[in-house]
């Protein structure tokens, strides 16, 4: 099991889910996975496919439509698998906590490994939530990261 | 005997040459990105990953299909490092690539349809190519043996060039580069997700990775048939020709499918036809002198 496990420290790969965010979360999202920060160098690449994904990125609040998506994503997605709330929507609901059609963050919906705070969340801070979540995966299967 | 030490070297050591020559590829394509990129053993990093994941299947159908496209990608390489019949292996590669698309066709998602389709439409551009390259073969030594090729003292490439750089347009195709990755594309999931690869999850995913290095070494070892006879001529030739491809990957855009079947219909089978004629030719002046 060891040659897997190292594997799975060193190839996590990324899917982008949006529940209903204002597009600040994503547009770092996506500027975190450009050539500035080429975050390909730890072997992160991002898959846009639950089925070949390893972590879940998810930004915004979670809203009653977007609910049963996220789930179904969640769902798709082989084990072991990770979830990263990034921006503070997404951990608490933020500016639309109150809003009629918004349930609260996505720890209603899914099991929330890493929260990424900031509105909007910075790129560095991103790639430091999937660090730690591989932190934790490593801490999980006795591995040094 | 020897032949059966050959076939096991081959099994194992093929996967390791393809897993490699992906990572050179990862790098090379970061670089000319302005990146600087994954470490080279990342497939291997992906693939023991992808094995270590819960195996979850669309249907029980698509395992039977990835099963067997790896075993055909295997007999066809088998083909080729024990010097059999080159014929014979265009038509199991043939049927390799079949068994990848009907396993795209035996899942419910649109997107491996689509990505099935286009799989197949890409077979119909690269397979008339490749068969004329066996009536190309037999046209100059008289044999569809790879023996043959390897026994003779000129090679392919004298006569076959129209063929060759035939060829190397189907090398794209072939290892899913830009501009012909449509059927599957690392980079394009707004378009399709990921083709006709989309079902298929952890373990069976890493399947079809593994098939994927067969296939690169299988055709870069058609490639390197070209020049034959000193083999290390005809490797340096192929890995040559795979840094090409790699360079082409990155400074073209994605085509779209019918754009490709014109495009190798009209030069591809085109240079390989002029080439037999001439060989036609040629044969028939000898005989009068």
């Amino acid at each position: 099991m060891g040659i897997i496990a190292t594997s799975r420290l060193k190839s996590p790969w990324i899917m982008h889910f949006d529940n209903s965010s204002c597009n600040g979360c994503d547009i770092e999202v996506l500027a975190s996975l450009t050539p500035l920060y080429d975050i390909e160098r730890f072997g992160i690449v991002n898959m846009g496919n639950p089925k070949h994904t390893d972590v879940l990125v998810v930004t915004g609040p979670v809203n009653r439509r977007t609910a049963r998506v996220l789930k179904n994503l969640y769902d798709q997605i082989a084990d072991p698998k990770m979830v990263i709330a990034v921006g503070t929507c997404s951990i608490s609901g933020g500016v639309f906590h109150n809003c009629y059609n918004v349930l609260g963050g996505v720890d209603k919906v899914v099991p929330v490994d890493v929260y990424v705070p900031g509105c909007a969340a910075r790129p560095e801070a991103i790639i430091d939530g999937v660090v730690m979540a591989l932190q934790k995966l490593a801490k999980l299967q006795g591995v040094a990261l | 005997m020897n032949a059966w030490i050959i076939a096991i070297v081959t099994v194992i050591v093929a996967p390791f040459i393809g897993g490699f020559l992906a990572g050179i590829d990862r790098r090379i394509t970061a670089r000319l990105q302005g990146r600087f990129g994954p470490p080279i053993l990342q497939p291997f990093y992906d693939f023991f990953k992808l094995l270590g994941k819960s195996k979850i299947a669309a249907s029980r159908l698509q395992l039977m299909w990835i099963y067997a496209y790896l075993v055909l990608m295997i007999t066809a390489l088998l083909f080729l490092v024990l010097r059999l019949d080159i014929l014979l292996m265009m038509f199991i590669l043939g049927f390799a690539g079949v068994c990848f698309a009907l396993g795209g066709f035996s899942s419910r998602s649109p997107y491996s349809h689509l990505g099935a389709n286009r799989e197949l439409m890409q077979m119909l551009a690269y397979e008339p190519v490749l068969l004329f390259l066996a009536l190309g073969v037999y046209a100059q030594n008289g044999s569809f043996l790879i023996s043959q090729i390897y026994a003779s003292p000129t090679p392919l490439i004298s006569r076959l060039w129209p063929i060759f750089i035939a060829l190397l347009v189907i090398l794209t195709i072939k290892l899913r580069k830009s501009p012909f990755d449509l059927s599957t594309s690392h980079h394009a999931h707004q378009e399709l997700v990921k083709g006709i690869m989309t079902e298929y999850s952890g373990p069976y995913y890493a399947l079809i990775e593994l098939t994927e290095w067969y296939e690169i070494v299988l055709v870069l070892g058609i490639v390197s048939l070209f020049v034959a006879n000193p083999l290390w001529v005809g490797i340096i030739i192929a890995l040559a020709a795979y840094v090409l491809e790699l360079f082409v990957d990155n400074i073209t855009a994605r085509m779209t499918v019918g754009w490709m079947v014109r495009f190798v219909w009209s030069v591809g089978v085109t240079l390989c036809i002029l080439n037999l004629i001439w060989f036609w030719v040629f044969a028939a002046f000898k005989g009068v002198s």
